[in-house]
């Protein structure tokens, strides 16, 4: 699932701090951009919540470098000609910096804009590797882990943890699984304890994979890595039970959804699913979850955390870096330190943060439970 | 009286019908967590409901129908009742369609507005227009094929995808711009459209339909899985916007520029199938669409004919593609899946095959709609299919129909012997 | 590789083509009678899963054993969908005839845009678990699991109606009319046939055995979503063609020659090819050999 909230609100952050002087004398504007209503609501709204919870906290302990901070919202509904169009609204609004955009598609789509305009976004849930990896974005910055981390965490998994000597990798050929599978084969070989022996596509839709499936077991491979959705996840892991294939399946962070735990059902047990390292025992994020249940009257919703870690983030940079100026924020944000829901972040050269960790999930009685911490 | 308490029997046995015939997976939801199943009885009282009504119409409509004059002549297929009205208002436009000054001053105020609209409107309008511009043009383009040759091209999005592709690589490997890469998106799916073509030269109707279709979903495979050149499925990104005497735009500026290149495009697109349409390759089109016997008894060779039809027709959606490019800077392959094909054969269809205003008014209408709606964008896939159905039911000629040009002995225009002898102006 | 691979392989290869067949059944019967590709009949083969799978929870909540299930399940979902069947043809199918060719075609693509839809709508845009139903064999475990029991559910039942499908065509009365009225309806119509049962007739079989096709293979898969019916819909059609469309035994040899391609292309080649070859043996039999494996090639009547 790619995510665009971040993207939103480091875009409205950036849009922020390109306003002219005479604007911010008053207020500093703070872009929040993302899904804020359509189908994808859901995943936009408690951004957006967030922002405001950090922005009151900020405001009433006085404001940042003396200013009221003000949030201006956009909603770009998670599509990508929507979001040029809430990236033009706040850059032209003249804010510091965007937070958002929620789904990585109007991040894509966004970015050129806020890179021509100099205004720094930041999403609380892109997680297309691209985004950051391209080099084609330099103010573009995220609080989520990317696609990426998951590949690597399961790989170091199967290398340390399984100790499988050969794994076989299907994938689904879209854009999520076969970046997934690349990843993990990439980085099962720069790890060297496990041979990749068979690295393939499966036709999502087909109604039987069993071929696919004789074939990891005829390559002799001690774990199977999906990368995929689990639709196809489930059909293929029926099939190998049916076949009597007992070797563990490691997937992406889309195995990771109790929708899988109900459509495999038996078939899921023991699955590994790699997901963001869990935080919610963190003490700031207790704090905000229980503002958010003051405030809004119900519990913080998804991407929350990384949502108050970015607007965090945003806000103590204009602190840390005294005034507006892009490239003063720009070294702010990598060089300081926050404490964040999701723990003490910076951000390194490429805009992803450091010490955002990913986990690996095991499905035992139908629970995830965690079972190996990543790290970063 | 009695005739009436018939009628509205049988409207109550069909919504019964429909009430039992949906009531299944209508009525009753599953719940996957609980593995339950949830009764919704409003459902199935709505159904029936709507059912009833539904089925009063559809009668009333055949009775009109079957009691309806006995000709049917190409106009005369003006179905009685419903379409009456409709066609009441074409017929008036039309009349005042043929003053010339009337179709210079609509045309001239709808061109101005359109030229006018990245200045007075936001971006995001500009971006939806531009986006409706270029399903012009594609609908324009498939309607060659299907609408005045009648061969049925189920895989329409894969000549669209050459272009897009044609531009994404040439400028991703050789840096090639847009304006080189506009004439040769559009002649790469011209040649695609004919490779297709002659091997299914022999082909007719569904077999031709589930060959192009079959072609379609190859072409997108493709692209998919070759990952080494197309780049998979994370698709071509940072396609530059096209240039304008070298000269640097910024972002709004650019997007601007596409919407009127787009606009451009799609005006020429309007007037060279217009003429297409008219010139004697159009004429020996819609006599292949009419009859491939008889035409080719007359003379027409057909194989020239249907390849004609293939390369003119795939070559609009390659410029579109090209355009497409440069308007989104990124292309991937779920953009041109067999839905897409389904969404431009319906604007066709809907607009009336072979009528291109009727088909221009469908593709703005159905890619303007769902912006506009977005609140009901759940069921737009619904209504389409349904509307689908309908029009084939109720109004097969579409939106729009195509008018045949007919011989008026006293109107024959001055422009050449070539239209006189085929026949005047309608 | 070793034998008992090649073995597996043509053993998946089987039961992705008696799946394959089972659903092109229904498809070349009805483009046999009256010339239509009904591509709504992936459509009705998911509605048939969808149907199958309200009948089974609800009986699952009251505690029926499961073999019964399957049963009952399959039953009903053939029975409304022969409904549904027999409803799309008068709404969408008959008052078209007599209009081009084309005219029918978009209509059913219509169809099967509006049934999809409606499922989503109806139900959900999410997969959902299909209870495993089919019966396990003890005996099968004896070729060392190279066939499972739904796979052998599935090649049996498709091999039966196949037959069933046959003798039905070519001994009865009514199978008769169906043959009449596929050579030349007016000519059936006027030694008496009526033409518009013989065609409600046709769509009723070919939606009940989309709808069995769609009970079995849920259960095989585990799953049913809404979007099912278009890759199965595509790759039955792909088997009736490669058979000959409108021919029933070749319904049956096209899907298990595309089902044991598809098969040793991935177990040989690679999984990444697997559709296209698929949509590529579609597009060179229909250039080279319109009339399939085992259909008659017809001269067109002026």
């Amino acid at each position: 699932m790619s995510k665009c909230w971040m993207q939103t609100l480091a875009c409205g952050v950036a849009a922020l701090m390109s306003v002219a002087p005479a604007f911010a004398a008053d207020t500093i504007k703070l872009g929040v951009a993302g899904a804020h209503s359509g189908e994808l609501a859901s995943y936009g709204q408690p951004s957006l919540n967030a922002a405001i919870l950090v922005v009151d906290e900020f405001n009433a302990r006085g404001g940042v470098l003396g200013r009221q901070v003000e949030i201006l919202a956009q909603d770009d509904q998670c599509k990508a000609e929507i979001a040029t169009n809430a990236a033009t609204r706040l850059i032209s609004d003249g804010v510091v910096a965007v937070m958002g955009h929620i789904c990585s598609g109007p991040c894509k789509a966004s970015l050129p804009l806020y890179t021509d305009a100099k205004l720094i976004s930041m999403s609380p849930s892109a997680t297309t590797p691209a985004l950051t990896q391209s080099g084609q974005n330099p103010y573009f910055f995220r609080t989520i882990a990317n696609d990426n981390d998951s590949a690597i965490v399961g790989a170091r998994f199967i290398a340390e943890k399984l100790g499988a000597s050969r794994v076989a990798i299907l994938h689904d050929n879209s854009e999520y699984g076969r970046g997934y599978a690349e990843k993990a084969r990439e980085e099962l070989q720069s790890l060297g304890k496990a041979e990749v022996v068979l690295f393939e596509a499966v036709t999502p839709g087909a109604t039987d994979y069993s071929s696919a499936v004789r074939k990891v077991r005829q390559a002799g491979a001690g774990v199977l890595m999906w990368g995929g959705y689990y639709p196809e996840a489930s059909k293929i892991l029926s099939n190998m039970h049916s076949l009597e294939i007992d070797i563990p399946m490691v997937g992406p962070d889309g195995l990771k959804d109790m929708g899988f735990v109900e459509l495999a059902g038996q078939d899921a047990e023991g699955v590994y699913a790699s997901g963001p390292t869990d935080t919610s025992s963190n003490p700031l994020s207790v704090r905000y979850a229980e503002l958010h249940q003051k405030k809004f009257g119900t519990a913080p919703g998804a991407f929350f955390d990384n949502a108050v870690a970015a607007t965090i983030a945003l806000l103590s940079a204009v602190e840390n870096a005294g005034d507006t100026s892009i490239d003063k924020l720009d070294e702010a944000l990598r060089t300081h330190e926050v404490d964040t829901p999701i723990g003490r972040i910076k951000f390194n050269e490429q805009g992803d943060a450091i010490g955002v960790g990913m986990s690996i999930y095991q499905i035992q009685n139908g629970q995830y439970t965690e079972v190996f911490k990543g790290g970063n | 009286m009695n005739a009436v308490m018939k009628t509205l029997l049988r409207a109550v046995m069909i919504s019964v019908w429909f009430m039992a015939l949906t009531f299944p997976v209508l009525s009753l939801k599953v719940n996957a967590t609980k593995r339950t199943v949830d009764v919704l009885w409003e459902r199935a009282a709505g159904m029936g409901l709507a059912m009833f009504a539904l089925s009063l119409l559809w009668m009333w409509y055949f009775r009109h129908k079957e009691r309806g004059r006995g000709d049917s002549g190409p106009l005369a297929s003006v179905r009685a009742g419903m379409g009456r009205g409709w066609h009441a208002l074409l017929r008036r436009l039309d009349s005042l369609g043929r003053r010339r000054g009337v179709t210079g001053l609509c045309a001239g105020v709808l061109l101005a507005a359109a030229v006018f609209l990245p200045v007075a409107g936001s971006m995001y309008q500009t971006t939806i227009f531009a986006n409706a511009f270029l399903y012009v043009m594609l609908a324009l383009g498939l309607n060659i094929a299907v609408g005045i040759a009648g061969q049925l091209v189920l895989g329409y999005a894969a000549f669209y995808a050459i272009g897009a592709y044609t531009y994404g690589l040439l400028n991703q490997y050789f840096g090639l711009g847009f304006w080189v890469c506009l004439p040769v998106g559009g002649c790469l799916a011209a040649v695609a459209g004919l490779l297709l073509g002659f091997p299914v030269l022999r082909l007719q109707g569904d077999y031709l339909a589930i060959v192009t279709l079959g072609f379609g979903e190859i072409v997108r495979l493709l692209l998919n899985n070759w990952m080494d050149i197309t780049g998979g499925s994370q698709g071509v990104a940072n396609i530059p916007r096209p240039s304008l005497f070298g000269i640097t735009l910024s972002s709004d500026q650019s997007m601007a520029y596409v919407y009127y290149l787009t606009l451009a495009a799609m005006i020429v697109t309007i007037v060279v199938v217009a003429r297409i349409k008219d010139s004697r390759v159009g004429l020996a089109l819609r006599a292949l669409r009419d009859d491939e016997i008889a035409s080719e008894a007359m003379g027409i060779d057909l194989r020239m004919v249907k390849l004609q039809a293939f390369a003119l027709g795939s070559c609009w959606a390659g410029f579109a593609g090209v355009l497409l490019a440069a308007r989104i800077n990124f292309i991937s392959p779920p953009s041109f899946t067999f839905m897409e094909s389904a969404m431009i054969l319906s604007m066709v269809v809907l607009g009336g095959m072979g009528s291109i205003s009727g088909v221009v008014v469908a593709a703005l209408v159905l890619t303007l709609a769902p912006e506009y709606l977005r609140a009901l964008s759940a069921y737009r896939m619904l209504v389409f299919g349904a509307l689908m159905v309908l029009m084939m039911i109720f109004r097969p000629q579409g939106l729009i129909p195509s008018r045949k040009r007919i011989y008026h002995p006293r109107g024959v225009s001055a422009d050449g012997a070539a239209t006189s002898a085929q026949g005047g102006r309608a | 590789m070793d034998f008992f691979y090649f073995l597996e392989i043509f053993f998946s290869g089987l039961t992705r083509g008696s799946i394959y067949a089972l659903i092109a059944l229904g498809y070349t019967m009805v483009y046999g009678i009256i010339g239509l590709i009904n591509f709504a009949h992936g459509e009705i083969y998911m509605l048939g899963a969808f149907t199958a799978l309200i009948v089974a929870t609800l009986l699952g909540m009251s505690g029926f054993p499961a073999g019964g299930i399957l049963i009952v399940a399959a039953l009903v979902a053939m029975l409304w969908c022969a409904a549904y069947g027999y409803t799309m043809e008068k709404v969408a199918y008959k008052p078209l005839r007599g209009e081009s060719r084309l005219a029918p075609l978009i209509s059913a693509i219509g169809m099967s845009t509006f049934l999809q839809n409606y499922v989503q709508l109806a139900q959900t845009s999410n997969y959902v678990p299909f209870p495993r139903l089919m019966p396990r064999f003890a005996f099968l475990s004896a070729f060392g699991g190279v066939m499972r029991s739904s796979d052998f559910v599935i090649l049996v039942v498709s091999a039966l109606v196949m037959i069933g499908l046959a003798l039905y065509i070519r001994h009865t009365r009514m199978g008769k009319a169906m043959r009449a009225t596929a050579q030349n309806r007016k000519m059936a119509m006027l030694v008496g046939i009526d033409a518009d049962k013989v065609i409600s007739l046709t769509f009723i079989i070919g939606s009940a055995l989309a709808a069995l096709g769609g009970t079995l293979i849920a259960s095989h898969t585990g799953q049913v979503g809404f979007g099912i019916g278009f890759l199965a819909g595509m790759k039955a059609f792909t088997a009736a063609v490669l058979g000959g469309i409108g021919s029933i035994p070749g319904a049956m040899l096209g899907g298990l020659v595309l089902g044991l391609a598809e098969s040793f292309t991935t177990g040989y080649l690679s999984g990444d090819y697997e559709d296209v070859l698929a949509f590529a043996l579609l597009v060179l039999i229909l250039i080279f050999r319109p009339a399939g494996l085992l259909g008659k090639a017809t001269v067109q009547k002026v």
